[in-house]
């Protein structure tokens, strides 16, 4: 034994953990939510009233089309284009048709985005919102056809057009179908901006692949949600490829306006505000140039 | 022979043997002629067979195989006079995209393809014919060009797909491909588009918005590689050629489904086989479909490309159960059951 020894701590006190001894309070489902950033745990009336962002961190939660709509429009009223339309399975492929009736049970949804019409501050709008949450936002060929239409109603009506984007990108199960819509809405597109129509394009969490390589990326005007995830490749299959890892703010909305790839990163909050302001700036009202 | 494919080993070894009878023939002088034909007829017939029926995993390598014609090799065969142009002007000379002027009978067109690499060091310049937004870029400013002067544009698409780098990402990977989505659709000269190889998702499509999208008979076309969607699938890539089959990525598949306009053949064994042969059935399809197009105007161009892309896709309108909407029955565009709640005041915002 060595006299250093003597001084050396044998016994740790321990301290009963908190955690652990604390009894399970029976909370109901949902009424609970912690943030998936900071683990912040929020009542969920108060997220919501907090337009589902995380008070301490400014974690913009996912929303549904729905959500989004009742959000952005006035009154959070829409009239909807083809509420019915919905996927077929077009390739035979194993297990398609079950997967989709499981995404409709889970998100009540026909497919992954709705369209529609309503209007922001009173500007009229055609707007088009992904959904997330109905098999991860993929694009298929309801999701092609319904933007589509959109995009072409918008151009008739002579109308500004809104979308509101969040995918995971092609929906792998009707493979080259879901391929060729990003061609068709980028085309729809084409008319639509070379014949003057307005088209503001919000990136939302997620949006990568296809979705994000066809008309996300053609606004006139291309805004984001802070934190958003805004990529073309997966992080984990461009890790494979270069051997390194990526830094943490890859692919963010940030990471984006930093490179140049967005005109603005928009608070949830503010989001409704710089629509109506840009809507504003492409409407002509009476101007004066008098006492400038 | 390292240039044959694991499902070819059956002929290799019969031709190997026919080898073996001939020389056999010569060192002993022993006559094998009736044997040597009788083999070389089996052969033939074994040819047809396995070349005939294919299945879309075989079509997969195929398409992948390392010998298989490149861009530059139908350029150079199909074309005279080419003349390569290099660069985005933005920002570098991406070699995964190669482009130029050229002529076709006379005709002077702008040619554009994805470029792989020839060996090792080739491929690492080319980066394996994926392209990086440059790339892309570089393909959309020669086509810009060859709008403005009016000359048609024919384009080879052969890439696994968009180069998935930090970089490519940095610099707008999805911007560079929706942009050139965009703007192919309305240029007012006639595109002609041909899969040679392997037709990978939106690095693919990126030269592929034509008014004629054609596939060589063994290429495949996709929104992932097949061993992507394995991976997704199943969580293992090694089932490439099971979700090849169920993914429809054959040129008789897009036919089928009125994405391609026409599938033109491939010598038998595929095209590395006989460049020659391939080339020049490529060249017949090329002038035949430009013929038609050449008599069209640019507005009428422009509306054929769209058309053609416009009527792609399936779906349905679904049956809308009474029970559903028990309020709002009258509307013939009845919500979702998620929707009606925030729906019921629903109007036209605008009419």
């Amino acid at each position: 034994m060595q006299i250093k020894d003597l001084f050396s701590k044998k016994k740790y006190a321990t301290i009963p953990s908190a955690t652990t001894e604390r009894p399970k309070r029976d909370i109901p489902e949902g009424l609970m939510n912690k943030c998936a950033k900071c683990g912040t745990i929020h009542y969920s009336k108060e997220l919501e009233k907090n337009l589902k962002v995380c008070s301490s961190c400014g974690h913009h939660y996912r929303l549904s089309a729905w959500e989004r709509i009742g959000m952005t429009l006035d009154d959070g009223r829409l009239f909807e284009y083809d509420a019915e339309m919905e996927s077929v399975d077009p390739l035979n492929f194993p297990g398609y048709k079950i997967k989709l009736e499981q995404q409709k049970a889970k998100s009540n949804l026909r497919d992954s985005v709705v369209t529609g019409e309503g209007s922001i501050s009173g500007f009229p709008v055609v707007v088009a919102v992904m959904s997330f949450d109905f098999f991860t936002g993929s694009m298929g060929s309801v999701a092609g056809e319904k933007i589509t239409r959109a995009i072409e109603a918008a151009h008739e009506k002579r109308l500004p057009l809104i979308i509101f984007s969040t995918s995971s990108g092609a929906r792998m199960q009707e493979s080259i179908l879901s391929l060729m819509q990003m061609a068709k809405t980028s085309a729809a597109l084409s008319k639509f901006q070379g014949d003057g129509g307005l088209y503001i394009s919000v990136f939302t969490d997620p949006t990568t692949g296809g979705v994000s390589a066809s008309f996300a990326s053609l606004g006139d005007y291309n805004l984001a949600e802070p934190g958003a995830l805004i990529g073309f490749a997966g992080r984990i299959v461009i890790e494979q490829t270069i051997r390194q890892k990526l830094p943490e703010n890859f692919q963010t909305a940030e990471f984006n306006l930093q490179h140049g790839q967005l005109d603005k990163v928009v608070h949830r909050k503010d989001m409704k505000q710089t629509l109506t302001q840009l809507l504003d700036m492409h409407t002509v009202k009476e101007v004066s140039f008098d006492g400038e | 022979m390292a240039n044959e494919l694991p499902f070819e080993k059956p002929i290799v070894e019969l031709r190997q043997k026919i080898t073996e009878l001939k020389s056999l023939s010569v060192d002993k002088g022993i006559d094998f002629t009736e044997e040597i034909l009788r083999l070389e007829e089996r052969c033939r017939q074994l040819e047809e067979e396995l070349y005939n029926e294919l299945s879309p995993a075989q079509k997969m390598h195929l398409a992948r195989h390392h010998g298989r014609p490149t861009s530059l090799d139908f350029i150079g065969a199909i074309f005279t006079d080419f003349m390569e142009l290099h660069g985005d002007r933005l920002f570098a000379d991406d070699l995964a995209i190669v482009g130029g002027l050229a002529k076709l009978g006379g005709l002077p067109v702008t040619v554009i393809g994805h470029q792989r690499g020839k060996d090792t060091r080739d491929n690492i310049a080319r980066f394996f014919g994926s392209p990086h937004p440059e790339g892309f870029r570089k393909a959309l400013r020669l086509m810009q060009q060859a709008n403005k002067f009016g000359r048609p544009i024919i384009t080879f698409i052969d890439t696994k797909g968009a180069y998935p780098g930090n970089t490519a990402e940095e610099r707008g990977q999805s911007e560079a491909i929706a942009r050139n989505l965009r703007e192919m659709a309305g240029f007012g000269v006639p595109i002609i588009c041909v899969v040679i190889g392997e037709g990978g998702s939106g690095g693919a499509l990126a030269l592929g918005v034509g008014n004629r999208v054609l596939m060589l008979e063994n290429a495949i076309y996709s929104a992932i590689s097949p061993n992507g969607a394995a991976s997704i699938l199943w969580k293992d890539a090694s089932r490439a050629d099971e979700a090849a089959a169920a993914m429809r990525i054959t040129a008789k598949d897009l036919l089928e489904f009125g994405i391609i306009e026409g599938i033109i053949e491939e010598p038998q064994g595929g095209a590395h086989r006989d460049l020659e042969c391939q080339s020049a059935a490529i060249k017949r399809e090329l002038i035949a479909h430009l013929k038609e197009l050449l008599d069209l105007s640019r507005e009428e161009l422009i509306e054929d490309r769209y058309q053609k892309f416009r009527k792609i896709g399936y779906f349905q309108m679904a049956q809308v159960k009474q029970a559903e909407e028990p309020v709002n029955d009258e509307s013939s565009d009845a919500p979702t059951a998620a929707a009606a709640e925030l729906n019921q005041e629903a109007a036209p915002a605008t009419n």
